[in-house]
């Protein structure tokens, strides 16, 4: 098992490792951290900073796919959250409520989607499409209520948990490591995990053998819903505005492939969470490496995709065997 | 048929000479040879593992082999890919039927082959094509309908049709037999007649001895890898055969079948008063005691497992009541059940029974798991013992507990099913067709296991389509015909020949 | 026999009620003059959905569609301020998003890699290269431009058939053809059907993959040159979130995501809904795009929902 576990990492680690190495020798200093006014900085800082929000999503995500399933609507959930957090601070709600209430409409988005795929069976990638398609339009409307002429906002305590710092360390990456925790706990301390990933492998088989998967496939696109509403906070805090058209373009994207790059199989049966958020900082580091190497940033999408596909070529043992044999056939 | 179809009888069709094969840690087929004649039905008998269906991918090209030859009446042939062996005519109807139900019946039979005029298909020579092959086997249904919309017999003959080319000198029918009642199976042993009268060499892969005697005219039987020996099947007795497959005395098999019955008495613990579901069941009334067996004997479609599900709440009543020790049941899912002490073993262990890439340690534990909630979850060191205890106590061969349980074999996946419900301490258990499609040997283990819960006070419900299983292990059997529960008997009343009776309509 | 047509006729009633229902509401909206805009409107989404409709009959996805479209366009205007031909820069194109689909395909089939994350490879891929091509919109200058947007077929009652519904209309034909009249049509229903029957009953898995994302590659390429010609330009991030309404046409026009179940002439339905939908809100001026997304949600689950009820009406038992 050791063993095994050690396989599936190494890829991406390997990934991982390569595009420090070349950052590395690219920026001198690249790893360097120092302390300005009171908080960590640096480049490594900075891409765990910004892969909090993907990773997050990919949390979630993994669980998804865990179950056999896919969400391809947390792009727009977190367009509907952060609409939300507009629209309740223009209304004057205290702060802390509104906290409560951005999870709150990421729970109430996953139940909607754990609705369609739980109890109407309908299939994820089709169930999840029609809150993605709809999705940000329910943000436009929401900015409406309240004229949506001018979404922006300022809130001490969103701001405080999206950008502000505990001594020396960004709180997102303190509330991120305690919601890893407690999922990691939730899926791995609790039978959960092996519900799910029973359900996952086989749902009628999980379901003779008394686990009610109706129930548990609900929960998934829920917790789902929950980790993407964290994210949808941090990123609307960061720019203290509801941008429903544009924020959180592409997200679904990146934490499938964050799930993907970490050994996560889309036909099911297994959550590997740590591995998720290994995939979620090979992404990030990709995209700050490009940043900083100069290149526009719209690069950024063509290297991904090479990347992965680089990645993904590996992981297939019909390629690996392809390239072997060439590469045999050429020294003999 | 052409000029190949007028071959003298006696002459061999194919032969395979030292074939071997070897995967990663398994030594498959060891020089084996095996000759097919030309207008025989060749029985092809062994164990689950015996090398059955490596030898058949072989002959169909779809697995290479390590080492031996091939002759195809009397001329060496290299097959290396499926398209060289229909190229032969060696024509191939695997057990699960291999054809396409969202397409129609026209489109199935003649994918891949559709006649063309100026490039594009034309359709009505197509129907025509098919109206032709489904003819050579007496079927007249409407080829326009979707294939999924016909029963499995018909899908299964659907199939046949397909294989059968003008050219087919070799039929491999594997495990055709396997999802059809007796007028079905009947109806496929005819055909089969008629089709070795054309001069085809028919290899018949099967686990119904019964089956073997009625239409085979040879039998070949492999063990671990090794073709232990092919004879003509009126000179081959049944117990010789058997103890060909398992090798060992087969006095020591009925030994095993032959268990006192025990005493049935007391309270009921699951009883049924007028259970049914409209279109599914005819209400039935049925009791479980402790340290009793009760066997559900019919043909396939009779309602066996509706019957099974309905007890388990896997199938919701629309009538009657389910009483669990004398208190009627308020609400119908397998997770309720779970919790009353009633467990299920389904028949069809891959689609229902087991998650193949879960672990066996895991798929042990989801049972006791799904009883005790996802909260209270059961700490590794106690699921390893208890995996530990299981795999020792029903003698589960897997080389460790995390293993993933599709590798195993079936007897050994059927095992890890029973294993699963029996580490969640059921008091009733409901087995639907425990025995299926495992070998012999495992066979007699789970019927003894069987006799050795029902005296440790279990309940059981057998679900079976082999009578004589029914019969070791019964203490009480329900007969079920068209999804009614027709007759219940008990002691000296259960009889083959009495079920049969019953069955029978009598 | 005719379950199979039930999906397409729910999907032609829901157009035409949706139609009449304009037609009730508004004045003029019952006309050959709309249908001939949204037609003309639509018809590069549904060019592209065409395609689509193949990938999604064979259980496959696609989700390069959109940078497709982006990155043909923007190509074909870099091309045509070099000077060439918008034929000439088409045809090049083209025979480019064939060669891309070929090798998305290739990559699904020979790596075992889910066409969803391939394809996904895909969309990033084209759309980075747009914007190596060019950061800004594009203008698209040769004459031919004009040629193109003057010809058409007048219908009657006042409308007509712009030269982008024509050539959608053929190419349309064409896959119809494609889909009922050749083997590699009946592969794909096979494929999507049950892939390992499909395998086992000899249908050539790789080259009909390599095809059917090579069609989808040329449709949706197709697409972008019949979206660049009728704006008459360029701009990189073109057709961004196309490939969610092309999926969205072939759903709504009955063809099932699981694959094996559907036809082509359905997506030239469900591509039109989608526009009759746009129009509708565009009809009533008080209502704004956050409608459209919100309708066309709405309508897919609706669809959807009512699909479900259908297909477990087909009774397609699998065999034990």
């Amino acid at each position: 098992m050791r063993a095994l576990t050690g396989h599936r990492a190494t890829w991406p680690l390997l990934a991982l490792v390569v595009i420090l190495i070349v950052d590395g020798i690219i920026a001198p200093g690249f790893f360097a951290i120092r302390i300005v006014e009171g908080r960590l900085f640096g480049t490594p800082i900075d891409i765990l900073y910004r892969a909090m929000p993907i990773a997050l999503i990919a949390l979630g995500m993994a669980v998804v796919i865990g179950s056999k399933g896919i969400d391809l609507s947390v792009g727009s959930i977190v367009a509907v959250v952060g609409a939300t957090i507009a629209w309740r601070i223009k209304a004057g709600d205290p702060h802390f409520v509104i906290l409560l209430t951005a999870l709150a409409v990421g729970i109430l988005c996953g139940m909607w989607n754990g609705f369609l795929v739980a109890v109407l069976n309908i299939q994820p990638i089709i169930a999840t499409l029609i809150l993605m398609v709809s999705g940000r339009g329910i943000g436009l409307m929401i900015n409406l209520i309240y004229g949506g002429t001018d979404p922006s906002f300022e809130s001490p305590l969103l701001q405080g948990l999206s950008v502000g710092s505990i001594g020396y360390v960004p709180t997102r990456l303190i509330l991120f490591a305690g919601l890893f925790v407690a999922l990691w706990l939730l899926i791995r301390r609790t039978a959960l995990g092996l519900f799910i990933e029973s359900v996952g492998g086989n749902a009628a088989a999980a379901n003779l053998a008394g686990i009610n998967a109706r129930l548990i496939t609900f929960s998934v696109y829920v917790i789902s819903g929950l980790c993407t509403a964290w994210a949808g906070i941090i990123l609307t805090a960061d720019v203290h505005t509801s941008d429903p058209v544009s924020v959180a373009l592409f997200s679904e994207l990146d934490a499938i492939l964050a799930v993907v790059i970490g050994g996560g199989s889309l036909a099911g049966g297994r959550i590997y969470l740590g591995m998720t958020l290994l995939g979620a900082l090979v992404i990030q580091t990709l995209a700050t490496s490009i940043l900083m190497s100069g290149l526009p940033p719209e690069y950024n999408l063509l290297v991904k995709a090479v990347v992965v596909l680089f990645v993904l070529l590996l992981q297939s043992n019909n390629a690996r065997d392809a390239v072997f044999t060439l590469f045999r056939r050429r020294k003999g | 048929m052409g000029e190949t179809g007028v071959t003298d009888s006696s002459t061999l069709r194919i032969e395979m000479r030292g074939v071997s094969k070897t995967f990663p840690g398994v030594r498959a087929l060891e020089k084996v040879d095996l000759q097919l004649k030309a207008g025989e039905v060749h029985a092809l008998l062994g164990e689950n593992g015996a090398g059955k269906s490596t030898l058949i991918k072989i002959m169909t090209g779809a697995l290479p082999r390590d080492e031996g030859e091939i002759r195809l009446d009397g001329h060496p042939v290299e097959i290396n890919t499926t398209a060289d062996a229909q190229a032969l005519g060696i024509s191939t109807v695997y057990q699960e039927v291999n054809l396409v139900p969202t397409l129609t019946v026209t489109k199935n039979l003649t994918l891949e082959r559709q006649p063309r005029r100026f490039g594009l298909i034309s359709w009505g020579r197509a129907r025509a094509l098919a109206k032709q092959r489904l003819k050579r086997l007496n079927l007249e249904i409407d080829t326009e309908r979707l294939l999924g919309s016909y029963p499995v017999a018909i899908q299964q003959l659907v199939a046949i049709a397909r294989a059968l080319e003008d050219d087919t000198r070799v039929l491999v029918l594997d495990e055709p037999t396997a999802s059809l009642d007796a007028n079905e199976t009947e109806l496929l042993f005819k055909i089969m007649r008629d089709l070795k009268s054309l001069g085809i060499a028919i290899v018949f892969i099967t686990h119904f001895i019964d089956q073997v005697y009625q239409v085979a005219d040879r039998i070949s039987v492999l063990r671990n890898g090794r073709m232990v020996g092919t004879a003509p099947a009126a000179e081959l007795p049944r117990l010789e055969l058997i103890s060909m497959m398992i090798g060992r005395e087969l006095a020591a098999v009925e030994a095993r079948l032959a268990t006192s019955k025990s005493e049935a008495g007391g309270e009921p613990v699951l009883a049924a008063v007028g259970l049914g579901r409209r279109r599914t069941m005819t209400p039935f009334d049925i009791a479980l005691r402790a340290g009793e067996v009760v066997g559900l004997a019919g043909l396939l479609g009779s309602g066996r497992t509706e019957t099974a599900k309905l007890l388990f709440g896997a199938i919701r009543p629309d009538s009657g009541q389910l009483k669990v020790d004398g208190k009627a049941v308020k609400r119908f899912s397998p997770g309720h059940s779970l919790r009353y002490g009633i467990l299920f073993c389904p028949e069809d262990r891959k689609a229902e029974g087991l998650v193949g890439e879960l672990t066996v340690r895991e798929n042990i534990m989801l049972g006791l798991q799904a009883k005790r909630g996802w909260m209270r979850r059961v700490w590794k060191d106690e699921q390893k013992r208890l995996t530990q205890e299981m795999i020792e106590a029903l003698a589960i061969a897997t080389p460790d507990a995390e293993k993933p349980v599709g590798q195993l074999s079936g007897g050994n996946q059927q095992k890890v099913v029973l294993a699963r419900s029996l580490v969640a301490k059921p008091k009733v258990l409901l087995l639907d067709e425990p025995t299926r499609g495992i070998d012999v040997g495992a066979h007699a283990e789970v019927v003894a296991l069987i006799r050795r819960l029902c005296a440790e006070g279990l309940a059981l419900l057998v679900a079976s389509s082999e009578l004589d299983e029914l019969v070791a292990v019964s203490d009480r059997v329900a007969v079920l015909r068209d999804r009614r529960k027709v007759e219940e008997m008990s002691g000296a009343d259960i009889t083959r020949e009495n079920i049969i009776h019953t069955i029978a309509g009598g | 026999m005719k379950e199979r047509y039930l999906p397409l006729a729910a999907t032609v009633t829901v157009f035409v009620a949706l139609f009449v229902t304009g037609g009730i509401f508004y004045k003029h909206f019952f006309s050959t003059l709309v249908l001939g805009h949204i037609l003309a409107d639509n018809a590069f989404i549904i060019i592209a959905a065409i395609g689509t409709t193949f990938v999604i009959l064979s259980g496959g996805i696609d989700l390069s569609i959109g940078s497709m479209i982006g990155f043909v366009g923007v190509t074909m205007a870099h091309l045509d301020s070099l000077g060439w031909h918008p034929l000439a820069s088409a045809v090049v194109l083209l025979a480019f998003g064939v060669l891309f689909g070929a090798c998305q395909g290739f990559i699904i089939d020979f790596c075992g890699i889910q066409a969803f994350i391939v394809t996904l490879a895909g969309l990033f891929m084209l759309r980075g290269a747009c914007f190596m091509v060019s950061l800004d919109s594009v203008p698209i200058r040769h004459p031919f431009v004009g040629v193109f947007a003057d010809v058409s077929i007048p219908l009657p009652d006042g409308g007509f058939l712009a030269s982008s519904a024509i050539v959608m209309l053929v190419v349309l034909v064409i896959a119809i053809v494609i889909a009922h009249f050749t083997r590699f049509g009946t592969n794909v229903y096979a494929i999507g059907g049950d892939r390992t029957s499909a395998i086992l009953m000899g249908v050539p898995i790789r080259r009909t993959t390599v095809m059917i994302y090579a069609l989808g590659g040329f449709y949706s390429a197709l697409g972008g040159v019949i979206y660049a010609l009728y704006t008459s330009s360029g701009y990189p991030l073109a057709g961004t979130g196309n490939e969610l309404n092309a999926i969205a046409a072939v759903v709504l026009g009955g063809t099932l995501l699981t694959g094996g179940v559907g036809m082509v002439a359905g997506t030239l339905f469900g591509g039109m809904i989608l526009g009759l939908i746009a129009t509708l809100i565009i009809f009533n001026g008080s209502l704004n795009g956050a409608w459209i997304m919100i309708a066309s949600g709405v309508l897919l689950f609706l669809f959807i929902v009512v699909q479900r009820s259908l297909v477990g009406s087909f009774n397609i038992r699998r065999s034990a």
